[in-house]
């Protein structure tokens, strides 16, 4: 009951913001931090919860964004089609890339799933329609009734997306399903052995997990008024989205919230006031210092702060 | 005896290498057999091919009648066969008792207080109460061994396979672990338990059964092949 209402909080207060005389550039760069929540929740359901790491974010992203486009150019469908359609399309190629589960564990998925982000790159690249390797400029549509701007609309979309996926992982981790998960990331065979359906399992969170990262890059060609095949499955997506889980913690739905809002906020701060390259160097930095000091995240460094203050 | 279990010319192949080649095998309702072999001789496999963790290539197996060679493991699972690890496989980011709540929600749809009361209830019957809500990193190799055979009890089994259940433990482990796998026969649940150590082959089982080189060269009662000259060959060779 809490959590809905902190989420219906969240929504009333980010539509009385966007409504509020406050600087467009914030909700440019709030876009982006409330999309790498996105990103990172999303991940995390199947990365962090099921154990398989996808490395193939961009592939889903750039999926989205294109998916979106095709919505956009051939009926003009309204941002809200545009994004359930994105979110159709990676949520299919989600289960496609379970299905290379069966055969592949571990690190051998991972490259697979990299393997994706250049074939569907490859795809787009070659689809003249979609803008092929040049790219489209795009126009944002004017009217965005009730909100003042297209790109304050976005932020508003953003956020709703954001409680969603959170709501999703969230109800994930506690579930029989989510137990699941845990069961065969732990031990694929003692899961199997133990009555847990694992192929379905995984079928299901990489379906869930590459429909909300489908979502995430749904707004991206309307966000940047253009759009392009390099920076649509750029792979700083996949580090990013999988820094941020890793630096939060993988264990409860709030790691990838807590590590997104930081990470994505230094990366902004650092792209205005340093420089746009540096932004990346942060993440790896960041993620070595987290990986050998406190290789839980901060969900773990609270959790071992919590029993030692006991 | 009506047979629980039938196996019938199970034969399985890892590239060029045959690992069970033909293997007949039947296993009686509530019966206790012993599974045993030197190292290599396919007992693993076998049961791989039994629970599901591995499909065989040729021959047929059912269970109560049914054909499930082609069934994937947690199927199986839910129909009654159960089984233990070799080395033990817990599900390390969870409790004790968390352990035992996968296969009771996922096996018998139990859940909430009820599953913990059938999990606190399973542990208790292993002396493993008090360490119920005990880390899994946290327990010791026995403790270990008894929480896979609690995990796999709380599957509510027919059969349960415990492989090697007591390798490496002491004298006085390998009697604690014998006492629950007798319980748990005594309460109608067929056992096929792989085992190295001959004098808790030898007090368990009904019936043993010895695999050499992926083909059983003899069975009967544990004393009979204990005695068989094949047998002491293929342990002890020439």
């Amino acid at each position: 009951m809490r959590f809905w209402s902190i989420c219906a909080g969240f929504i009333v207060l980010a539509f009385g913001l966007v409504q509020s005389p406050v600087n467009d550039y914030f909700f440019f760069a709030g876009f982006v931090i409330l999309q790498a929540i996105v990103l990172a929740t999303a991940w995390n359901i199947l990365g962090g919860y099921a154990g398989y790491v996808n490395f193939g974010v961009p592939a889903f992203v750039g999926t989205g964004a294109y998916a979106a486009l095709l919505v956009h150019l051939s009926i003009s469908g309204p941002l809200i089609v545009q994004i359930l359609f994105a979110a159709l399309v990676s949520g299919a190629l989600g289960f496609l890339v379970g299905l290379i589960s069966v055969r592949l564990r571990g690190i051998f998925f991972s490259i697979a799933t990299v393997a994706l982000v250049f074939i569907m790159e490859t795809l787009v690249i070659n689809w003249r329609y979609l803008g092929g390797a040049t790219g489209l400029q795009l126009t944002r549509p004017t009217e965005a009734w009730p909100f003042d701007g297209y790109v304050r609309m976005l932020f508003w979309v953003m956020v709703v997306m954001a409680v969603i996926a959170l709501a999703i992982a969230r109800y994930i981790q506690d579930s029989h399903f989510g137990r699941g998960l845990r069961a065969l990331r732990d031990s694929e065979d003692a899961a199997e052995c133990a009555g847990v359906p694992t192929l379905r399992l995984k079928l299901m969170a990489c379906t869930v997990s590459g429909a909300l990262l489908g979502a995430a890059g749904a707004p991206m060609p309307m966000y940047m008024s253009y759009i392009e095949p390099y920076s649509s499955f750029n792979l700083v997506y996949a580090v990013s989205a999988l820094a941020m889980p890793i630096i939060g913690g993988m264990s409860h739905w709030i790691g990838p919230l807590v590590g997104a809002i930081l990470l994505a906020t230094i990366q902004q701060i650092v792209t205005v006031t340093i420089s746009s390259e540096l932004n990346v160097l942060v993440v790896g930095v960041l993620l070595v210092v987290f990986v050998i000091a406190a290789p839980d995240g901060i969900v773990g460094l609270y959790r071992k702060w919590k029993a030692s203050s006991k | 005896m009506e047979s629980i279990l039938e196996v019938s010319k199970v034969s399985k192949h890892f590239g060029g290498f045959t690992a069970l080649s033909g293997v007949d095998l039947r296993v009686a309702q509530g019966e206790r057999l012993g599974l045993i072999g030197p190292n290599g001789s396919g007992k693993t496999t076998l049961i791989n091919c039994i629970s599901g963790s591995l499909l065989n290539d040729e021959g047929e197996i059912s269970f109560k009648g049914k054909a499930i060679s082609k069934l994937p493991a947690h199927r199986r699972t839910c129909l009654g066969i159960a089984r233990s690890f070799q080395i033990p496989r817990p599900f390390t980011s969870m409790s004790m008792i968390e352990n035992l709540m996968v296969p009771l929600s996922y096996v018998c749809g139990i859940t909430g207080d009820q599953a913990e009361q059938k999990a606190m209830e399973i542990l208790s019957g292993m002396g493993l109460a008090a360490k119920a809500r005990t880390a899994t990193n946290q327990l010791s190799q026995v403790e270990l061994r008894k929480m896979e055979l609690a995990r796999a009890m709380a599957a509510q089994p027919a059969l349960l396979i415990s492989d090697e259940a007591m390798a490496g433990l002491s004298g006085s482990e390998i009697d604690e672990v014998l006492e629950i796998l007798l319980d748990m026969n005594s309460k109608g649940i067929t056992i096929i338990m792989i085992e190295h150590i001959m004098q808790a082959v030898m007090a368990f089982s009904q019936r043993v059964v010895c695999l050499d080189a992926g083909q059983i060269i003899c069975e009967g009662t544990p004393e009979h092949v204990v005695a068989d000259p094949y047998v002491q060959r293929a342990y002890l060779g020439d």
